[in-house]
C-alpha cells in the first residue's frame, strides 16, 4: 500500500483528530494564561497567606507529573463523585500543570521590571490601577513572552497524553489506525508530521509575531 | 464506589510501588546518561564547518523539540518490527528519551557556551593558547556553571516524563499503579501514592540542584545572590 492510498483512505480520520487536539490546545491555553496571571500576581502579594497558598500549588503541579494529575483527575475524581469528561479532564489537567510553570514567568516578569517605574508612576501620583494598566503591564509583555512562547509549545506537545484518558485527539486516531492496518511506519509518522508542522510553521510563527508585537509597543524594535 | 481513603490498602500496596520507584529512579538515570552525551553530538552537529551539516542537524532538532515524547515512542517502538527490528520496551523508551532530551541539553551546552564573553576567547588568542586548551582550560570551566541549573531542570524533566514509558509496558512507577489498581478496582491508593512519591523525589531533587549551582558558582568565584 502506497504512502498516498494510505493518506486517501485514512488522512480524514487524522485530520478530525487534529482538530480535537487543536480544541485542546486552545482551551487549555487559555485555561492556563489565566491561571499564570492569578498565581502569579500571587506570587509576588505582600501578603504572607496568600503568597503561601501559591507557593504550594506550584510546587504540587511542577513537582508531580502530568501524566499523574491527568489520570488522578480521570480515575480518581469519580471516587469522590466528580465526575468530569475525558476532554474536560485534560484540558484542566494541562491547564493547572502548564498553569504553575506559566505562574512563575509571571513572576519573573513582574518582578523583572525596573523598580524606578514603579517609584516613577508613583511619583506622578498615579492611581495603582492606571500604575498598572499603563506603565507596568506593558513592560512586563516582552519578558515573558519569549519564555511563554517555549510553554505553550511544549503544551502542543503535551496535548497529545489526552489520548491515554481517551480523548479522540491526533495521537489516539494514530493509535487506532496502527491497531486496525499495523501500518506503523505511516500512520505515527504522519502524526509527527502534522504535530511538527503545527508547531513549526502556525504556532511558532505566531508567537513571534507577538512578540515583535509586543516589543514594538514599548518602543523597543526587535530583529 | 466509596471515596473512603483505606490505609490498609496503601500499606499492602506500598512494596510494589517502592519497588517500581527504583526502576523510574533507573529509567530516569540512564535515561539522562544518554540524553547528555546524544546533547554533545548534537551540540557538534550544528558546529562543523560545512553549512548543510549544521543546517540539516538544526531542523533534525527542531523536528525532535516540536513533537510529542509519545508518539516518538509509539513510532519507535512500532516501526522496528515492520523492517525486522525488534526492541525491547526499555531499549525503546532509553533510546526515545536519549534523543528527546539530548536536543533540549543541546541547546543548554550552546546557551552555555554562548555566556562566555568574547573576551575570553581574544584574551587566549592573544596569548597563543591551542584551541583546545582554551576550551580545557578557559571556555569549559566558565561554561559549565551556566549550564548546570539547565542540565538539573531537565534531569527533573526526564524524572517526570518516565510515566509515559508505561504506555509501552516498561514496568515503572506508573505502569505498577495502573497494574495494581486494576487488580483490585481500586486507583485512589495507587495513584495518589504516585503524586506524593514523585513530590517526595522531585522536590528534593531541586533543592539539590539550586545548592549544586551555588556552591559551583562560589568555587568559580562568583558569588550569586
Amino acid at each position: 500500500m502506497s504512502y498516498f492510498s494510505f493518506l486517501a483512505e485514512h488522512g480524514a480520520t487524522l485530520l478530525l483528530g487534529t482538530i480535537t487536539t487543536l480544541k485542546v490546545l486552545i482551551c487549555a491555553t487559555i485555561l492556563y494564561i489565566i491561571i499564570s496571571i492569578i498565581f502569579g500576581l500571587m506570587r509576588v502579594s505582600n501578603n504572607s497567606t496568600i503568597q503561601g497558598v501559591a507557593t504550594v500549588y506550584i510546587e504540587f503541579f511542577r513537582g508531580t507529573s502530568l501524566m499523574v494529575q491527568l489520570f488522578w483527575f480521570y480515575y480518581v475524581l469519580p471516587f469522590f463523585g466528580l465526575t468530569l469528561e475525558a476532554f474536560t479532564s485534560g484540558v484542566v489537567a494541562i491547564g493547572l500543570n502548564f498553569g504553575a510553570y506559566g505562574a512563575e514567568i509571571v513572576r519573573g516578569g513582574i518582578l523583572a521590571v525596573p523598580k524606578g517605574q514603579w517609584e516613577g508612576a508613583h511619583a506622578l501620583n498615579f492611581s495603582p490601577i492606571k500604575r498598572m494598566k499603563r506603565i507596568i503591564i506593558p513592560q512586563i509583555f516582552p519578558i515573558i513572552l519569549p519564555p511563554a512562547a517555549n510553554l505553550t509549545v511544549e503544551l502542543l506537545k503535551a496535548t497529545a497524553l489526552v489520548a491515554l484518558v481517551t480523548v479522540v485527539d491526533l495521537t489516539f486516531e494514530a493509535k487506532q489506525i496502527n491497531a486496525i492496518t499495523w501500518l506503523s511506519a505511516q500512520c505515527f509518522g504522519t502524526a509527527l508530521l502534522i504535530y511538527y508542522i503545527i508547531s513549526r510553521f502556525f504556532l511558532v510563527p505566531f508567537l513571534r509575531w507577538l512578540e515583535v508585537l509586543a516589543a514594538r509597543k514599548v518602543g523597543k524594535e526587535k530583529v | 464506589m466509596n471515596a473512603e481513603w483505606r490505609w490498609d490498602f496503601a500499606y499492602q500496596i506500598l512494596p510494589k510501588m517502592l519497588w517500581a520507584t527504583l526502576n523510574t529512579i533507573m529509567a530516569a538515570g540512564i535515561g539522562y546518561a544518554i540524553a547528555v552525551v546524544v546533547g554533545l553530538i548534537f551540540l557538534v552537529g550544528q558546529r562543523t564547518p560545512f553549512k548543510v551539516v549544521n543546517i540539516i542537524v538544526r531542523e533534525i532538532i527542531e523536528f525532535i523539540r516540536s513533537t510529542p515524547l509519545l508518539i516518538q515512542l509509539f513510532f519507535l517502538y512500532f516501526v522496528g518490527p515492520q523492517f525486522g527490528i525488534i526492541l525491547s520496551a526499555w531499549v525503546t523508551a532509553m533510546i526515545t528519551i536519549g534523543l528527546h532530551f539530548g536536543t533540549y541539553l543541546s541547546e543548554v551546552y550552546r546557551g552555555a557556551l554562548e555566556g562566555v564573553p568574547k573576551t575570553q576567547w581574544e584574551a587566549c588568542r592573544a596569548l597563543n593558547f591551542t584551541t583546545l586548551y582554551t576550551y580545557r582550560r578557559i571556555v569549559l570551566p566558565q561554561a559549565f556553571p551556566i549550564a548546570i541549573p539547565g542540565m538539573g531542570n531537565y534531569l527533573v524533566g526526564i524524572f517526570k516524563d518516565t510515566p509515559l514509558l508505561s504506555t509501552i509496558g516498561v514496568a515503572e512507577l506508573f505502569h505498577a499503579a495502573t497494574s495494581v489498581g486494576g487488580e483490585n478496582y481500586r486507583y485512589l491508593e495507587p495513584y495518589t501514592m504516585v503524586g506524593v512519591i514523585f513530590l517526595a523525589l522531585s522536590i528534593p531533587a531541586a533543592i539539590g540542584i539550586r545548592k549544586l549551582e551555588r556552591s559551583v558558582n562560589k568555587a568559580q568565584g562568583k558569588v550569586k545572590n
